[in-house]
């Protein structure tokens, strides 16, 4: 029961990170119909940059800031000189470009940064609190959840009562009608990529110090289990990434603790298959008329 | 567009389409034929710019007749270059039995696979153990073990198939590049069958001694791989030129089309997945005998994805990209060795610019080609030959 306790806990905890990097995947995919496989390369990038700054500083906070910073940067040019150009392409091309992206992004991250792994420290204690005998959640995965959640109130504010929020989701819907009634629909894409920037970016910042260490690929398995978080809630829908990465952390954390820790990747493998061949467009869609 | 068998096409219109030449390399591929249109101007016609001209003669025959030239150029190149080299000459002969398999799949028939390099691992682990359960001393114990390892991949390759026919774009990658992580964590699952991380080595029998007592082991697998690109490239330029071709275009380009048509479209993408799975179960088997060892790290997502990349260089349009694909897989790595060595940078540096200069440069060619020139490195040639070819033609008038 203790066990049990503590691996929903901890599985919970994983799955808020996934559930923040499934939620970057799906708001590239609203606004231009991109599956961005180059997630997990640009997040990397930014938590190489919080790494530098934080040492350079020594303050772990404004490391985070400047992983923020180079984020938004990051998806803005990479969505001016390149994803703009496949927009209107078979979805092979904006896929091959996006591994383009990844072997590019992880070399130069090899050039500056060695291939070695490096260590990234937590800034809370990720020692998990006990109470009346059961092992609980250490303060590092409150600050995860923290920071999800509200991640999650600002990303619902932004699209529910903001203009800006109403323009992008127009852009994203009916780009026609948009460009018709004055947005600035490539703006609104160079956004939506800045927002995705920036919501990987601190995915990757939450995931990176805890187990995995500070290496180019650090992030590609975690690439695996948020798509897969994504297409349990269906790629459409951000509440259903949250559900889904949820979902998926809880999963593997029982996986892993049951059965073993080397089996996760394969029950990624296997809870992806079932949900893509029973339910393709998630387990939250609603019926839709298709469109052809 | 691209001429598939690398005959310059001069000798009939194209478009000139003649029902007893389709026929004969249909029966002469020997696929299972689908149920394809009854409208065949409607499947020509989707096939559009990609399908090969027309040409009289019987098709297996003639491209039997340029395998077996270009065989025996090759073995004679083979005694010609360093062992080194042999060994080269090798791995582009396996990369050629995955690449045109590969190009049929996503450039003929337009699926995405980045899970082809765990497709390569079946095949690979499989020749590993049955050479292990056989001894490994004789030439057949290699034959059935590599054959093993083909049918092993064509089976894996048939149940991601069939998954994958119900699946589009960036849904199909994602669940084949899941398919592709998952190898390392077979492995180390079942570790004590795959020996996990290590891997496993295996024997193999040497040259046989009636090619000479000093056969070089390398020549000898050089023969051995590109004995299976020459099969490969054989029956793969046939089965494109055949009705199957078409019909994999017809799917390609339009799927609601292709099932008016009365084309049984899924049945056609599993069978395309079935077909590029057996190349890539050879090509893996080959890799295997090229190492005499296989291990996780051989063949996880890495692999996957420069398999992707060498086909998108190389050009989808044709089989011929899958030669060029090759040449860039096995030439990059000794090019950027030599691209550091001629600046003649400080030990640390040159230690960071190691292993990761050619992937920068394989990226940055990648995003390139694909936003500026879609049609590879085949596309450019074709063209630069056909504009040659023109000159040529319009200067005596």
């Amino acid at each position: 029961m203790d066990r049990f306790v503590f691996l929903t806990l901890d599985g919970l905890s994983k799955g808020a990170v996934y559930a923040a990097f499934a939620l970057a995947l799906v708001l590239i995919w609203r606004g231009t119909r991109v599956v961005n496989f180059a997630q997990g390369a640009m997040a990397v990038a930014t938590v190489y940059v919080a790494y530098s700054v934080s040492n350079a500083t020594d303050s772990y906070w404004l490391g985070f800031a400047a992983a923020i910073i180079a984020a938004a940067l990051l998806g803005a040019v990479i969505e001016v000189v390149v994803a703009r150009r496949v927009h209107d392409a078979p979805p092979l091309n904006a896929i091959v470009v996006a591994i383009g992206l990844v072997l590019l992004l992880q070399a130069v991250l090899g050039m500056i940064y060695t291939n070695e792994y490096l260590a990234f420290a937590a800034p809370f204690s990720e020692r998990a609190l006990t109470a009346g005998g059961l092992t609980l959640l250490s303060p590092y995965d409150l600050f995860v959840f923290a920071v999800v959640t509200v991640l999650l109130v600002l990303l619902t504010l932004l699209f529910t009562r903001t203009p800006l929020g109403l323009r992008m989701r127009a852009s994203a819907f009916a780009p026609e009608v948009s460009r018709l009634l004055g947005v600035d629909v490539a703006r609104m894409r160079t956004l939506g990529w800045v927002l995705a920037a920036v919501v990987g970016s601190l995915a990757g910042l939450l995931v990176i110090p805890t187990e995995l260490g500070l290496h180019p690929t650090a992030m590609d398995d975690i690439f695996v289990a948020a798509f897969t978080a994504a297409v349990v809630g269906g790629l459409d829908s951000p509440a259903g990434a949250v559900i889904g990465g949820l979902i998926v952390g809880v999963l593997l954390s029982y996986v892993g603790g049951y059965i073993r820790s080397d089996a996760t990747p394969l029950a990624v493998l296997a809870l992806l298959v079932v949900v893509l061949l029973v339910r393709p467009g998630g387990l939250f869609a609603v019926p839709q008329a298709r469109r052809v | 567009m691209v001429d598939t068998n690398g005959v310059p096409s001069s000798a009939t219109a194209p478009g000139d389409a003649d029902s007893t030449e389709n026929t004969a390399s249909a029966e002469n591929t020997e696929t299972p034929r689908p149920a394809a249109s009854t409208v065949p101007g409607l499947v020509r016609r989707a096939g559009g710019a990609g399908a090969p001209p027309v040409r009289r003669g019987n098709t297996l025959l003639r491209h039997l007749l340029i395998a077996v030239v270009i065989g025996v150029v090759v073995v004679i190149a083979t005694y010609q270059i360093t062992p080194f080299r042999n060994y080269q000459l090798a791995t582009i002969g396996a990369y050629l039995c995955v690449l045109p398999g590969l190009i049929l799949l996503t450039g003929f028939n337009g699926q995405i696979s980045l899970g082809h390099g765990a497709l390569m691992a079946c095949g690979a682990y499989t020749v590993a153990l049955v050479q292990d359960a056989l001894g490994g001393e004789a030439q057949w114990h290699l034959l059935v073990s590599v054959l093993s390892g083909v049918a092993t991949a064509t089976v894996l390759g048939a149940v991601i198939g069939v998954a994958a026919a119900r699946l589009h774009g960036p849904y199909l990658a994602g669940a084949t590049l899941a398919v592709a992580a998952s190898v390392p964590a077979v492995t180390t699952t079942f570790d004590g069958l795959f020996g996990g991380d290590a891997g496993l080595s295996f024997a193999m029998a040497p040259a046989p001694e009636s090619l000479g007592l000093y056969f070089p082991f390398e020549r000898w697998q050089a023969w051995l791989a590109l004995l299976g690109a020459g099969v490969t490239m054989l029956l793969l330029t046939n089965l494109v030129r055949s009705r199957f071709g078409r019909t994999l275009r017809a799917v390609r380009d339009d799927e609601v089309a292709a099932s008016l048509a009365g084309i049984h479209v899924a049945r056609v993408q599993v069978l395309a997945f079935v077909v590029s799975a057996a190349g890539a179960g050879l090509g893996g088997a080959l890799f295997a005998v090229l190492a005499q060892s296989v291990s996780p790290g051989a063949y996880g997502l890495t692999l996957s994805l420069n398999l992707m990349l060498a086909i998108v260089l190389g050009g989808l349009g044709g089989l011929r990209g899958a030669l060029w694909g090759a040449i860039v897989l096995v030439a990059l790595q000794p090019l950027a060795d030599a691209a550091t060595r001629g600046f003649s940078f400080s030990p640390e540096v040159q230690q960071r610019l190691d292993g990761t200069l050619p992937l920068a440069v394989f990226g940055l060619a990648l995003i390139v080609v694909m936003t500026t020139a879609p049609g590879g490195i085949d596309g450019l040639v074709s063209r630069a030959t056909r504009r040659l070819g023109q000159l040529g033609r319009r200067s005596p008038r």
